[in-house]
C-alpha cells in the first residue's frame, strides 16, 4: 500500500514509529498528485514548495518528540480559506490575482498542529454551486467517474481526499458544501455546529451559515482534526466560548440505547431509490446495534430550500460588494467613470451563478419587499431552528440521506438551477438551524457511484456525529472500496 | 402668510477611542495615508469585525448625558451602497433597535428655556477619504478613517430657527468635549452636521417638504447655511411654488447651497442585520458603571459657578465653555480663595494670551497655582495692577513665577512710608508754583503730583499710600 493511502492515523503510527518519514508521505502525495490531477483537476494552486519546507519542519518536531497531532499530514484547503502570501481565489476571476496578508485562524491552527499543506482546492465560485461546475477553473471530476461532477461547492476538497490526493482537506459549508460532495466522492465530511470553529479568513458567502469543517476518509481522521480545527476565537464575534471536548473519546462507543430519528419529510418522491434502499440498510444496521430508530417529524422541511435561497443571497450581495476593482482584484480596463468602473468590473469579474444569487438577495432586501422576503425568511428560519429543538428534545440523532441522488453528469444540470438547488434540499437545514451535520459512506448504487447517509444533532454536540458515525462505520466496514483512477 | 421652519439635526460625533471601532487600528489624525489600516478596516475578503466595547461606553456616556432611555440590547445592521472610501461595499451601522431614544436637552433661547428632542443615538464606522489629484485625472483614498467610531446623533424635529439650531448644536458639542469622548473639532471633521428643514403655515401641525443640508463645516456655517434655506424655502412658497424633497450641498465661500445630483442621492441602502456581529447587551449593571464615570455636565456647572462664586452668569459661561478651563478656573479660586479676582484674571489676560496663540487651556504656561499666588500677591499689596499685568505677561512668556518675576524686575511695590515720603518731598521742594497753586484750592493740581511721585519711583509706589502720604504733606 502506498503511503498516500493511508488516513491519518495510520500515518500517525507510522511517523511515530519511524518507519516512515514526513518528506516521504509529502513526496507519496505529489506523486500521485502528479500522476491522477490531470483527471481529476480537484486543485486551483499546488503549494509543493512550501509542502517540502513544512514537511521539513514537521520531521523535525518529530525526532525532537514536539510533533503536533498533524505533524507531517499533507492537507489540502478549499480556496475560500486566507492563506498569507499564496494566492486565494475562491474560484472566481475577481480573485485570480488576490494574495492575502494573513492566514485564517484554521490554517494558523492547522499550521501549528504541524500539517503540511498540499494546495488550494478547486470549488464553485464564492461557494455558489453544488457540482465545481461554476468556478472560474473549470470543473472538477469525480474520482468515481471522470464523466460526474464530485459535488459541490467543495468539491476540489472532496475529490482529492477521494483520490488520494491529500490525506485530508478542509471545505467550507453553507447548505450543504461539505456533506454533499462527501457523499459523491465516498468521503466522510462533518459541518460543525454554527460557531464552533472560526469562519476569520474563510471568504464569507452568506455569514449566518458559512461553517469551515474536514473531509476524512474515516470518522477517526475526522475527530482528530476538530481536536485541532474547533474552538473559540475571540476574532469572531460569532464564535462560541464553548468546551470542546476530546472527539476522540466519542470513537468506538457504540449507540445501544440511542434514539436516532427520521425525519418522514426527507423520505419523498424524488428521491433516487438505490439512494433510498442504502439509507434503508444503514437503518437496519443501526437498529441491529441496539438503536432505536423513530419516525419523526420536521414539519417547516418544506420552507427550507425557499427560505435559503432568501437568506443566503441577501448576505451574499453585501459580502460580495467589496469586489468592485477598486482596491484588490480583478478591474476592468477602459472605464468611463466610477459607475462604469464598477458595473464593467463586476460584470466581467463574477460569473452567471454569483450574478443571479447577488440579484436575488439585491432584490429581497430592496425597500419595499425586505418585509416579505427577508424578514419573513427569518421568522421561517426560527420555525425550522425550533423543529430541531423540538426532536432533538427526544432522539440523540437525526438520520437522513444527505443527497436524493448519486452524482449527476458533468453539464447535466448547469442549465437548470432549480434542479441543481435540489441537490442541496436535505442538508440546507442544518445550516438554517446552526447544527452540526455529517456525511458518512452508506454504499454505491449499482453504477459503483459513492451514496451517504447524514446524521444530524443538537447544538455543539459533534461529539455525538463521531460516536454514531463510527459505530456505523463498524457496522459496515465491508463496504471501503477505492475509486480506480 | 407667516411661515414657521421646521429643523431637525443629525449630528455625527468621532470618538476619541484609542483603537477603531471594529479592529485594533489607531484612530489618530493625520498619518501617513493609509498607515492605519489593518485587513479588518481594509475590508480584505475574509475578515471578521469585533466590536471595541469603549466605543458602547463612550456612547453610553453621550445617552445618559442627553437624558435618553438606554436599551437593553441594540443590534448593528449594514448599510449597503457603493463608494470608493467604503471597502466593504457597506457601512456598519445602527437601524432597527438603536441603543438609545427618547432623550433631550435644553438651551437657552430668547426669552427662556427650551427642550430640543433626542429621538435617537447610535453607534457606526465612519468612511475614509477620497483626494482627488489636482493636476491628473486620478483619485486616491486614504483608509486611515475607515472604522474610527462615531456616534449619531438624531434630534426631534423641535428646532424653530437658525439661531436656536446654533444654540442645541453648541450644547451637544460642549457635551461631548466635556464628557472627552469627542474632540470636537470641525474643521478636522470631528464633529459634523446636516440638517432637515422645511417651512409650514405658523400654528400648522402638518410639516412641510423638507431638504436635507449637508457639508456646514462650522457652527456659523450651520448657521448661514439654514438662515438661506428658510429664506429660499420662503421665497418659493410665497411665490406660489413649492419645495422639492432634495440634499443640498452648502457652498460656503457662495454663501449658497446647490442640490447634489439626484443619482447620487437615489441610494436604496438595504439595511440589514449584520450577521457578523452579536446584539450588545447593556445592562443595569453596565449603565450604572458608566454613570458613576460622569463629571459634571457644563449646564450644572455653569449655575454652581454663579450660585457659589457669585460671579455673572456671563462669566460662569465663558468658564465653563470646556472642562479643562472650569478646572483651571477652580483650582485657581482653591489656591487664591478670590473667585471674583480669579474671574477676572482668566477671563481677561488668560484668555486673550491663549486666544492670540490658538492655543488650548491645557497649554497654558500659567499653572492655576502661579495665577493664585499672582492674584495673593495683589490682594496682599505686594504690586499694582499695572505691575501685575507686566509680571502675568512674563509668567506667560516664561512660565517664571510671579515671586521670581518680580524680584528679577525689581517690581517690588514701594510701601515704605518713609522712603516714599522722602521721594514726594523732593518733588514738592522741586515744583513750589504747583504748591502754591493747591495750597490756593486748585484741587486739580494733585493729579500732577501724583504724576511726578508715580515718575520718580517709576511706578512702583503703592498709589494708596501715595494718595494718602501726599494729602497730608501738601497740606503742610
Ligand atoms: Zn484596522
Amino acid at each position: 500500500m502506498e503511503l498516500y493511502e493511508l488516513t491519518i492515523h495510520e500515518l500517525q503510527a507510522k511517523l511515530r514509529a519511524g518507519e516512515t518519514t514526513a518528506a516521504e508521505v509529502t513526496a507519496s502525495v505529489f506523486r500521485r498528485i502528479d500522476a491522477v490531477e490531470k483527471d481529476v483537476r480537484a486543485y486551483i494552486s499546488l503549494m509543493r514548495k512550501s509542502a517540502l519546507a513544512e514537511a521539513a519542519r514537521a520531521e523535525e518536531q518529530l525526532r525532537k518528540g514536539e510533533a503536533g497531532p498533524l505533524a507531517g499530514i499533507p492537507i489540502a484547503l478549499k480556496d475560500i480559506t486566507c492563506t498569507k502570501g499564496y494566492r486565494t481565489t475562491c474560484g472566481s476571476r475577481v480573485l485570480d490575482n488576490f494574495i492575502p496578508p494573513y492566514d485564517a485562524t484554521v490554517v494558523e491552527k492547522l499550521r501549528a498542529a504541524g500539517a503540511v499543506f498540499t494546495g488550494k482546492t478547486n470549488m464553485d465560485e464564492f461557494a455558489m454551486g453544488s457540482s465545481t461546475e461554476t468556478s472560474h477553473y473549470g470543473t472538477t471530476r469525480n474520482p468515481w467517474d471522470l464523466g460526474r461532477i464530485p459535488g459541490g461547492s467543495s468539491g476540489g476538497s472532496a475529490a482529492a481526499v477521494a483520490a488520494g490526493e491529500c490525506i485530508a482537506s478542509l471545505g467550507s459549508d453553507t447548505g450543504g458544501s461539505i456533506r454533499q460532495p462527501a457523499a459523491l466522492c465516498g468521503v466522510v465530511g462533518l459541518k460543525p455546529t454554527y460557531g464552533r470553529v472560526s469562519r476569520y479568513g474563510l471568504i464569507a458567502f452568506a455569514s449566518s451559515l458559512d461553517q469551515i469543517g474536514p473531509f476524512t476518509k474515516d470518522v477517526e481522521d475526522c475527530a482528530i482534526v476538530m481536536n485541532v480545527i474547533a474552538g473559540y476565537d475571540p476574532a469572531e464575534s460569532t464564535s462560541v466560548p464553548a468546551e470542546v471536548p476530546d472527539y476522540r473519546g466519542f470513537l468506538g462507543r457504540g449507540v445501544e440505547g440511542w434514539t436516532v430519528g427520521i425525519p418522514q419529510e426527507y423520505f419523498v418522491a424524488g428521491i433516487d431509490p438505490e439512494v433510498e434502499a442504502a439509507v434503508r440498510r444503514t437503518i437496519t444496521l443501526l437498529e441491529g446495534a441496539g438503536a432505536r430508530c423513530v419516525e419523526i417529524s420536521l414539519p417547516h422541511t418544506r420552507y427550507c430550500l425557499a427560505v435559503y435561497y432568501i437568506i443566503a443571497p441577501a448576505e451574499a450581495c453585501s459580502n460580495l460588494a467589496r469586489y468592485d476593482g477598486v482596491r484588490f482584484g480583478f478591474r476592468a480596463e477602459g472605464s468611463r467613470d466610477l459607475i462604469d468602473l464598477y458595473k464593467k468590473s463586476r460584470s466581467a469579474g463574477f460569473g452567471a451563478e454569483v450574478k443571479r444569487r447577488i440579484m436575488l438577495g439585491t432584490y429581497a432586501l430592496s425597500s419595499g419587499y425586505y418585509d416579505a422576503y427577508y424578514k419573513k425568511a427569518s421568522q421561517v428560519r426560527a420555525l425550522i431552528k425550533r423543529d430541531f429543538d423540538t426532536a432533538f428534545a427526544s432522539c440523540d440523532a437525526i438520520l437522513t440521506p444527505t443527497t436524493p441522488t448519486p452524482a449527476f453528469k458533468i453539464g447535466e444540470k448547469t442549465d437548470d438551477p432549480m434542479q441543481m438547488y435540489l441537490s442541496d434540499i436535505f442538508t440546507i437545514s442544518a445550516n438554517l438551524a446552526g447544527i452540526p451535520g455529517i456525511s458518512v459512506p452508506c454504499g454505491f448504487s449499482a453504477a459503483g457511484l459513492p451514496i451517504g447517509v447524514q446524521f444530524l444533532a443538537g447544538h455543539f454536540q459533534e461529539g455525538r456525529l463521531i460516536q454514531i458515525a463510527s459505530a456505523f462505520e463498524k457496522l459496515a466496514p465491508s463496504e471501503k472500496r477505492r475509486p480506480a483512477l | 402668510m407667516e411661515y414657521e421652519p421646521v429643523i431637525g439635526l443629525e449630528v455625527h460625533a468621532q470618538l476619541l477611542t484609542d483603537a477603531k471601532i471594529f479592529c485594533g487600528c489607531s484612530t489618530k489624525f493625520g498619518a501617513a495615508p493609509n498607515s492605519h489600516t489593518c485587513p479588518i478596516c481594509l475590508g480584505m475578503p475574509g475578515v471578521l469585525p469585533v466590536l471595541n466595547k469603549k466605543v458602547v461606553e463612550f456612547m453610553m456616556k453621550m445617552a445618559l448625558a442627553t437624558n435618553c432611555r438606554l436599551n437593553r440590547g441594540c443590534l448593528f445592521a449594514r448599510k449597503n451602497y457603493f463608494y470608493p472610501d467604503l471597502p466593504k461595499g457597506y457601512q456598519i451601522s445602527q437601524y432597527a433597535q438603536p441603543p438609545a431614544e427618547h432623550g433631550w436637552v435644553e438651551v437657552e433661547i430668547a426669552g427662556g428655556k427650551k427642550r430640543i428632542g433626542i429621538t435617537r443615538i447610535h453607534m457606526e464606522e465612519d468612511a475614509g477619504k477620497l483626494m482627488h489629484d489636482e493636476f491628473s485625472p486620478v483619485s486616491r483614498v486614504d483608509l486611515n478613517r475607515t472604522g474610527v467610531p462615531l456616534i449619531e446623533i438624531v434630534s426631534e424635529p423641535d428646532i424653530r430657527g437658525a439661531e436656536e439650531a446654533a444654540a442645541y448644536l453648541r450644547r451637544l458639542h460642549e457635551t461631548l468635549v466635556y464628557l472627552e469622548i469627542c474632540d470636537g473639532n470641525m474643521e478636522e471633521g470631528s464633529f459634523r452636521c446636516d440638517a432637515n428643514v422645511s417651512l409650514r403655515p405658523k400654528g400648522s401641525e402638518t410639516f412641510g417638504t423638507r431638504a436635507e443640508l449637508k457639508n456646514m463645516n462650522s457652527f456659523r456655517n450651520v448657521q448661514r447655511a439654514l438662515e438661506y434655506e428658510i429664506k429660499r424655502q420662503q421665497y418659493l412658497l410665497e411665490g406660489g411654488g413649492s419645495v422639492v424633497q432634495e440634499t443640498r450641498l452648502w457652498d460656503d465661500t457662495a454663501g449658497v447651497s446647490h442640490p447634489m445630483r439626484g443619482k447620487e442621492e437615489a441610494h436604496d441602502y438595504r439595511y440589514f442585520p449584520d450577521p457578523d456581529l452579536v446584539p450588545v447587551v447593556i445592562d443595569d449593571a453596565w449603565v450604572e458603571a458608566v454613570r458613576q464615570t460622569l463629571p459634571e455636565l457644563p449646564l450644572e456647572r455653569r449655575e454652581r459657578f454663579v450660585r457659589d462664586y457669585q460671579i455673572p452668569a456671563y462669566d460662569a459661561g465663558v468658564l465653563t465653555a470646556s472642562r479643562q478651563l472650569a478646572d483651571y478656573y477652580e483650582e485657581v479660586v482653591r489656591l487664591s480663595a478670590e473667585p471674583k479676582l480669579a474671574s477676572n484674571w482668566v477671563m481677561g489676560e488668560i484668555l486673550r494670551f491663549l486666544n492670540e496663540d490658538k492655543k488650548e487651556i491645557r497649554a497654558c504656561p500659567i499653572t492655576p497655582a502661579a495665577l493664585a499666588e499672582l492674584i495673593s500677591l495683589i490682594k496682599e499689596g505686594q504690586i499694582s495692577g499695572k505691575m501685575a499685568k507686566e509680571v502675568v505677561d512674563q509668567m506667560y512668556r516664561t512660565g517664571a513665577a510671579p515671586g521670581a518675576i518680580i524680584k528679577e524686575k525689581g517690581l517690588v511695590q514701594i510701601t515704605d512710608e518713609a522712603a516714599l515720603s522722602a521721594t514726594i518731598a523732593a518733588v514738592i521742594a522741586a515744583n513750589p508754583g504747583q504748591l502754591a497753586q493747591y495750597r490756593a484750592g486748585k484741587e486739580k493740581v494733585f493729579g500732577f503730583f501724583v504724576g511726578q511721585v508715580m515718575k520718580a519711583t517709576q511706578g512702583k509706589a503703592n498709589p494708596q499710600l501715595i494718595n494718602d502720604l501726599l494729602k497730608k504733606m501738601l497740606a503742610g
